[in-house]
């Protein structure tokens, strides 16, 4: 079936399943790969991308219930955010293979919480998965893309 | 982070590698019929000719005068390519803020990696293998650019210097390396160059060596092989036997064939392929698939009772028929020494453990005949070349490789049988006409497709001597041999019936080289379950059980942990100076003695790939589960090339050491592995993580590597707090209980 998505600020017309998950439509219809899958389930949070602001996993969202609310994806965030930023400057990823679920979930966070605590952070955080361990220096980039300096940071 | 040396030192290497070792008698699997040949001619044979321009396979320069380093290994997130391009902006002495890295073809002629005579990456061996033949690299282009200049300008070589891609002399005269290319490209290079004293780089160990890929993996930009997107292209699941050496039988692929976008169902070797227009349908496909299997080969034990059996070969209860016990180390007469009350005994029990990329496993494949091409985040490429090869019947070098970033490895992508990458190649040979088809294992795929890390039990008695110390020590190691379970692998890569991957980090211990009666043993039998080098290998189990035995060891004699081990490498002599390096580092940084609020401390030292680390982490049981809050490395690794870089992988690899030690398990239920996903096989989440601190040894020894040996030692420090806090040693991973 036909379905119109509003991508980035940008209309898109896709085909597809109602059923099929979000993600797969942005990777295997609009070729948008910035948005990865790791688990299918929920449980790891690559995939995260923004519905309306709100971090949401794609791997779990039909593409059929999203109706008019605007998704942004990591190519949405223009490689200028500041948490971009602050990423590269602390090296944080390694595979990278996470990276953009991570800034996805990161970037809502400070939309909704610009100082966050450790606490937040790993409220916010704890979805999304490193295998590689740079959770030390996501939560150093989060700090300094949020204007302070995690206190321990290291890298 | 990292600390700056203070002072420069050298002491002896105790150990070798014996993962290079196997690797090479890899790579002879095909070669051993082929008298006089070595393994890379074998693995290279069919390359194509290529034509690697004035600079080399490893450098080629723009117009501009911007260097390339072609990375003949997988940037799989160790940090190679920050590392290994280094090294050759040093002696080059290129602009390094413009210096980029790529991925080199698969050529094992020309990339093969020289402690494995093949070209792959693993071991902890990129920088160690590249660390002279990129100096060499990048000094022959400088000494062609100094060359082209004298020419140019007519004044002596000797005077001419080269900075940040900058070539001058003291007349003034002065040119990019874009402006000399054309006529440096006409230099002969020079058979011999002179290399940099150490004590003159610029770069190397300096802070200004980072990652090169940072703002690709933080834009989405950065290329996997999850986002290969070729016209025409299929995606291809497979249903794999839910049983490991289970076969089909028969399937039904009606219902799959009626699933809209699937457009082939067809049987492979490992279970059946159903190939549509991108993963929904294929999955969806898949559902619907009805598959028959025969288990009559396949294991259907239970892994408890698979332990429950290698504990009673251990005890001599029970000695199956495929092994025999081997002696990994052996001095003095053990007979006798371990039935008084002055022995100590533990027991460890360690389980199978997934690799849990963040990417599962994938490949994209294009054959024509006998015509191939593989574009994926190739690790092992000479013997996924050498496997393609079998399949499309050509010559290994003839495979085409194009290497793109893997989403993790650990170990996992470089598969003693090339297994996804076979299916791959066999998918899209049934599809043909060089129809490019993606093979993705869903999450369930790659978690329950084995290659994990084996299964294994210790027992260990110590002899304890009147000053505390170990008088005699017997050492039982049960576990599975993936290079046994290949008879042309077992043929090349054991030695005396022993899989070194089995038992290092035990053998050649400093802590046996300090007891005067050793009797070391290793049983492996044999089962269907598929296994796997992972990250740090046989450090794994063997790191735990050393370090947590010298633990129980040093509360027994009341002295401190410690202590205990300074006084052991003490009497290891040159195999513990290293050692005990670290451990004084990483106990002066991290403090030592009590905790507040119930906090303990506990240290460890193991050496692996032929570095060293030791670490201090502080612990403390909360809500039930061990939690970590801060872990003090010390690594000696060498020359420091990319010190952030190290950093980092002492961070990752405490991680990934730490989620094992906590949460990691496969079981098997009847045969069949009950974690699935992420949901069952628990990892380490960012409100588990400790916060880590990396001190790197200063030393003048050639670099080795770090993306494995962070790995293990945490898996014995953690142990080792939590006894401190308890008294109760550790004898079952993982810690957490599901």
């Amino acid at each position: 079936m036909a379905i119109e998505l509003e991508i980035n600020g940008v209309k898109r017309q896709v085909a597809a399943e109602a059923d099929t998950p979000l993600l797969w439509v942005l990777r295997d219809e609009l070729h948008m790969t910035g948005t990865k899958y790791g688990c299918g389930i929920a449980q790891c949070g690559a995939c995260t991308v923004h519905l309306d602001g709100q971090p949401i996993r794609s791997c779990q969202t039909p593409v059929g219930t999203i109706g008019a609310a605007k998704i942004t994806t990591i190519e949405g965030l223009g490689g200028a955010h500041p948490l971009q930023t602050t990423w590269v400057k602390h090296d944080v990823p390694q595979c990278g293979y996470c990276q953009s679920g991570q800034i996805m979930s990161a970037a809502a966070l400070l939309a909704a919480t610009p100082k966050p605590t450790d606490a937040d952070i790993d409220a916010a955080m704890s979805g999304n998965l490193c295998r590689c361990g740079a959770y030390q220096r996501i939560r150093a980039a989060i700090k300094d893309a949020s204007g302070e300096l995690a206190v321990n940071a290291k890298a | 982070m990292y600390i700056a040396p203070e002072k420069t030192q050298t002491t002896p290497r105790a150990s070798g590698a014996s993962r290079r070792e196997l690797i090479v008698g890899a790579a002879l699997v095909g070669g051993s019929l082929l008298v006089g040949c070595s393994p890379a001619d074998i693995m290279g044979s069919g390359a194509p000719k290529t034509d690697f321009g004035a600079f080399g396979p490893f450098i080629k320069i723009d117009a501009d005068g911007a260097v390339t380093v072609m990375n003949k290994h997988q940037e799989m997130g160790q940090g190679n390519h920050a590392g290994l391009s280094a090294i050759v902006a040093e002696e080059m002495d290129a602009d390094w803020s413009t210096v980029k890295v790529k991925q080199s073809a698969a050529n094992a002629k020309v990339y093969a990696n020289s402690l494995m005579g093949l070209q792959g990456t693993g071991g902890s061996t990129a920088i160690a293998n590249s660390w002279m033949q990129l100096r060499n690299a990048g000094a022959t282009a400088r000494a062609m650019f100094v060359q082209a200049a004298a020419n140019v300008w007519k004044v002596p070589a000797a005077e001419i210097t080269v900075k940040d891609g900058v070539v001058s002399h003291p007349s003034g005269k002065s040119a990019h390396f874009g402006d000399l290319l054309a006529e440096a490209a006409k230099v002969t290079p020079p058979t011999s160059v002179k290399l940099k004293d150490p004590k003159d780089f610029t770069l190397i160990g300096s802070d200004r060596v980072r990652r090169k890929d940072s703002l690709a993996k933080s834009t989405g930009q950065a290329q996997y092989t999850q986002d290969v997107y070729l016209p025409d292209m299929l995606t291809a699941v497979v249903a794999h036997a839910p049983r490991f050496g289970g076969k089909v039988t028969s399937f039904d692929a009606t219902a799959a064939l009626k699933v809209p976008g699937v457009v082939d169902v067809f049987a492979i070797a490992t279970g059946v392929a159903v190939v549509g227009n991108g993963v929904h349908a294929a999955r969806k496909g898949r559902d619907a698939l009805k598959v028959e299997w025969d288990n009559a080969k396949a294991e259907t034990r239970s892994s408890a009772e698979m332990l429950a059996d290698y504990q009673k070969i251990a005890r001599g209860e029970l000695t199956p028929s495929d092994d025999k016990w081997a002696s990994f180390t052996a001095k003095g007469d053990a007979a006798g020494q371990f039935d008084g009350s002055d022995v100590l005994h533990a027991t460890y029990d360690f389980p199978y453990l997934a690799h849990a990329t963040m990417e599962p496993m994938n490949c994209v494949a294009q054959v024509d005949g006998s015509k191939c091409k593989l574009t994926y985040g190739a690790q092992g490429h000479s013997l996924d070349q050498m496997a393609a090869a079998t399949v499309v019947l050509n010559l290994p070098g003839a495979i085409e490789i194009e290497t793109l970033f893997a989403g993790g490895s650990f170990g996992r992508r470089s598969s003693w049988d090339s297994d996804y990458v076979v299916e791959a190649v066999q998918i899209a040979k049934h599809v043909g006409k060089f129809r490019p088809v993606k093979l993705v294992w869903t999450r369930e795929d790659d978690m329950t497709a084995g290659h994990y890390r084996p299964m294994a039990h210790h027992a260990v008695a110590v002899k304890v001597g009147k000053d505390g110390y170990p008088a005699a020590w017997r050492h039982r190691v049960v576990i599975q041999s993936f290079a046994k379970a290949s008879p042309i692998m077992a043929s090349m890569m054991v030695k005396n019936n022993v899989d070194a991957t089995t038992v290092e980090g035990a053998s050649g211990s400093p802590y046996l080289a300090a007891t005067p009666i050793v009797d070391a043993q290793v049983f492996t039998p044999h089962n269907p379950v598929s296994t796997l080098w992972w990250r740090s290998v046989g450090a794994t189990h063997t790191a735990p059980v050393m370090e947590h035995t010298i633990d129980q060891l040093a509360a027994r004699a009341k002295i401190d942990p410690v202590d205990y081990r300074r006084e052991l490498y003490r009497r290891a002599g040159p195999a513990g100076a290293r050692h005990l390096a670290v451990l004084n580092l990483a106990v002066e940084k991290a403090g030592w003695g009590k905790l507040e609020d119930g906090w303990t401390r506990g240290v460890a030292v193991h050496e692996s790939f032929g570095t060293v680390v030791a670490n201090v982490c502080e612990a403390k049981i909360i809500d039930g589960e061990p939690r970590v809050r801060k872990v003090t490395v010390a690594v000696d690794c060498g020359i420091a090339i990319a010190r952030d870089q190290i950093a980092a992988q002492m961070e990752g690899g405490t991680c990934y050491g730490l989620s094992a030690a906590l949460f990691g398990q496969v079981t098997l239920d009847k045969g069949r592995p009950q974690q699935t996903n992420f949901d069952t096989y628990r990892v380490l989440r960012q409100n588990e993580a400790p916060q880590v601190e990396t001190w790197v040894l200063p030393s003048a020894n050639p670099p080795s590597g770090v993306g494995e040996p962070g790995t293990p030692v945490i898996m014995a420090s953690l142990p080792n707090a939590l006894f401190a806090a308890t008294g109760k040693p550790v004898s079952s991973f993982p810690l957490v209980k599901a």
